[in-house]
């Protein structure tokens, strides 16, 4: 039991080592592979010159294995048949010789035979590294006599074991002439046999002529050694051939690609060198036109934008200055109204109200205007909501009142601080609250709020008259009025909406709308809580809890509800 | 004593209108109508007060302004057309306290300049320390003098009031809106991009390192206070 824990523990401890040699590796090699994937997606260059590399690799070596696979074969048979021939001239002139010798049983034999063969090796046209053997196979002689002699006689070792059991049998039992090559102690010897019929009992004898290859496989090794060197060379060249090629195009494109960043981060003079007349310097060339026509258009644009802005702002400015004095006058004329008759003294009234009304009018048309002329501007500091609601509610509880609409407010208990301009987001607020007391037929308000990390959420529910399907996209539409016939009780402009959709966008928020025919309307105003944050998802939902089950009863005060 | 207000404005309707609504509240209004004139005419008159348009033929009211806030703490009341942020705050950092923006209503402008007008006027010796111990600000509130390190600090009374306001309650942390009621005087709350730019107006005259302030210090999403020892 014990033991058995022991080699458990050994065996998971060496399980342990190995997995963190791998692991080990792995970490080291990681980092690498990484890298070059990334290099390999990054530069054209880089890939280019592996392309190359592995291309040519395998052609320049598949050719020059073909190549020194032809040479040696050529060099071989080139000494096979030297050989072959030495192997007939060699066996005419032993099967002479050998007649005179009567009887090969004869311990003398060998003498007589290795005089002969040191004839043969000697022979002027030899003239090499030649081996020659003589085998009595067949032979019965008494152990003390050698089976088999050679010339020269130093080789007898290798000749014994080149001349192998395969080629012996045949040669001596199937009476072939037979070759092969085989490699003894590192040295190569082509091996050739052929039977010489004697007069002798047993027939015949064989003859071997052991050829070195030395010369052969030096000179294939040389041949080799120089293909590989200069396919080497060759596969070399051509890499750096192809990155210098690539990066003669590839540097115009990386330029063209810098130039075209600097462009879109707004240096609108950057252009490319054009050189020569090729179809990089076309490139260059189409581009800078691009960058020409591009800076045209943006400039105009420019100019545009500017002009708008100007004609705004000086449109503004003339008209409030006389605006400032008519209703300067018209307040005059309207606190000495008692001290007209009648109709002028109305006359001052009416001018009052319908000044107040032109005036509204006119600082929401402007406020459009910049916003589309697309130079309203975001001025946004750390604010808490949860105060900015609350601020907004105290304020407008009067007007509320004076309709006998209850408002309340929801909101949570700790601060919820936010980067928002304040001064748009009251008005967006002031806004909702004012058309919900305006369209909420006397019937309660909520507003609530609520937030998770990334945004933050006013809603503001009436339950008057809701909206018809359709009418929570159109209810953002400049001048949109729900029911053109029904007489208005607070009046406004008929650009608050806009103007709020227009606040929340430029805040990265939404405003949008719910609303049912009886069921009242809920508008909802989401914004990020960073500046310049986007906002994906709202913390309150568009559609009232109340309204999605059960037709809608108006809404007890919840327990948590404070009234503001 | 009737307050004396230099009305600087291009228009003369309005600087006439002006005039009878000014009139008929008890001030003394006295008219300039362009901006190179306007220095003269505020030597001339030493008034209590000045109205200023921001948009005049020959100097603008932004350089104006700056003009007279170089030798006088005066109350300048900007009357402008934008209520764009870039216009608002490049007048009030030039050196305006207050501003309405047109089309007003004459109670509204009567009102400001009332603000602007009614300073304190307690003679109660009052003697007011804030600031860490190397940075002392002395307040010398019935004396309308500033210290620091002993020091003078030339604060327009504006600022004075800002800063006294903070000061008579360390610690305590004041929302714009706050702030804007006791110092300015708006009963609902206005614009507080008037309270950010005279802090900074504030900190740059009193604080060592304005970028980072040890005497008026921020409250992140909430207001500001004033830093003790």
């Amino acid at each position: 039991m014990m033991r058995r824990s022991i080699e458990r523990g050994v065996e998971l401890a060496r399980l342990f080592w190995r997995t963190r040699a791998i692991r080990l590796v792995a970490g080291r090699v990681r980092p690498v592979v990484l890298r070059v994937r990334k290099t390999w997606r990054r530069s054209l260059q880089f890939r280019m010159a592996v392309i190359t590399v592995v291309a040519t690799g395998l052609l320049v070596s598949a050719f020059g294995l073909l190549l020194a696979k032809s040479i040696s074969d050529s060099l071989l048979e080139g000494a096979r048949a030297d050989a072959h021939v030495k192997l007939e001239r060699g066996s005419d002139y032993l099967t002479k010789q050998l007649e005179t010798i009567p009887n090969g049983e004869d311990p003398g034999t060998d003498n007589d035979v290795q005089t002969r063969l040191v004839t043969l090796a000697n022979s002027p046209e030899q003239g090499g590294d030649v081996t020659v053997a003589v085998k009595f196979s067949r032979a019965t002689r008494t152990s003390n006599l050698r089976p088999m002699v050679s010339y020269p006689d130093v080789k007898l070792e290798d000749a014994r074991e080149a001349i192998t059991p395969q080629l012996e049998h045949q040669v001596a039992d199937l009476g072939m002439i037979a070759h092969q090559v085989v490699t003894v102690h590192d040295n190569t010897y082509l091996v050739y046999g052929k039977p010489v019929y004697t007069r002798w009992t047993y027939g015949q004898v064989e003859l071997y002529y052991v050829v070195s290859l030395k010369t052969e496989v030096v000179t294939a090794d040389n041949l080799r050694t120089t293909i590989a060197i200069v396919g080497g060379a060759l596969v070399v060249l051509l890499t750096i051939l192809v990155v210098l090629v690539t990066r003669l195009v590839a540097r115009p494109v990386r330029h063209a690609a810098q130039t075209a960043q600097r462009l879109s981060a707004g240096l609108l003079d950057q252009r490319m060198d054009v050189k020569g007349e090729d179809e990089l310097a076309l490139l260059a060339d189409a581009f800078n036109h691009m960058a020409e026509n591009l800076q045209r258009q943006i400039v105009r644009l420019e100019e545009m934008s500017r002009l708008q802005r100007r004609f705004t702002s000086d449109v503004s400015h003339e008209l409030r200055t006389p605006l400032t004095t008519v209703r300067m006058a018209a307040d005059l004329l309207y606190s000495e109204r008692e001290n007209f008759d009648p109709a002028v003294g109305r006359s001052a009234e009416l001018l009052q109200t319908e000044l107040d009304r032109f005036e509204e009018l006119l600082t929401d048309l402007l406020e459009i205007s910049r916003f589309d002329a697309g130079f309203a501007m975001l001025d946004v500091e750390p604010t808490d909501l949860v105060g900015l609601v609350r601020r907004v509610i105290d304020r407008l509880m009067p007007v509320a009142k004076r309709c006998g609409v209850e408002l309340s407010v929801i909101t949570p208990e700790p601060p919820v601080i936010a980067e928002i301009d304040t001064r748009r987001v009251e008005r967006v607020l002031r806004n909702l609250v004012d058309n919900a007391i305006d369209h909420g037929q006397g019937q309660p308000v909520v507003v609530s709020l609520g937030s998770d990390s990334h945004a933050v959420a006013i809603t503001v529910r009436d339950h008057g008259l809701g909206l018809k399907p359709g009418e929570e996209k159109l209810v953002f539409n400049r001048f949109w009025r729900a029911d053109p016939s029904r007489a208005r009780q607070t009046g406004g402009t008929g650009l608050g909406l806009s103007i709020s959709y227009e606040d929340a966008r430029l805040h990265g928020g939404w405003l949008d709308a719910w609303g049912e025919p009886g069921k009242g309307a809920q508008f909802r105003l989401t914004l990020p809580i960073r500046a310049g944050g986007r906002v994906s998802g709202a913390p309150l939902p568009l559609q009232p809890v109340d309204t999605l089950d059960s037709p809608v009863v108006p809404q007890q005060p919840a327990p948590t509800e404070v009234p503001a | 004593m009737r307050a004396r207000v230099l009305v600087v404005d291009d228009d003369p309707a309005l600087a006439e209108m002006l005039g009878i609504v000014l009139r008929s509240e008890g001030f003394a209004p006295s008219f300039v109508a362009d901006g190179e004139r306007a220095l003269a005419a505020f030597r001339e008159t030493r008034p209590d007060v000045v109205l200023l348009d921001l948009m005049l033929p020959g100097m603008s009211g932004i350089d104006v302004c700056r003009a007279i806030r170089a030798e006088s703490g005066v109350p300048i009341v900007m009357l402008t057309a934008k209520s764009d942020t870039v216009d608002v705050v490049l007048g009030l950092e030039s050196g305006a306290d207050d501003y309405v923006v047109k089309p007003f209503k004459p109670k509204e402008l009567v009102a400001r300049v009332r603000a602007r007008l009614r300073r304190g006027e307690d003679v109660t010796p009052e003697m007011l320390n804030i600031g860490p111990p190397n940075n002392q600000i002395s307040i010398d509130v019935p004396a309308h003098t500033v210290t620091r390190n002993g020091d003078e600090v030339k604060l327009t009374p504006l600022e004075f009031d800002l800063l006294v306001a903070l000061a008579r309650k360390p610690r305590q942390v004041f929302t714009r809106e706050v702030l804007l009621e006791q110092v300015w005087g708006y009963r609902h709350s206005a614009d507080t991009r008037l309270v950010n730019v005279h802090v900074q107006r504030l900190r740059a005259k009193i604080e060592p390192d304005p970028e980072r302030p040890e005497i008026i210090l921020t409250v992140r999403g909430v207001g500001y206070k004033a830093g003790t020892s």
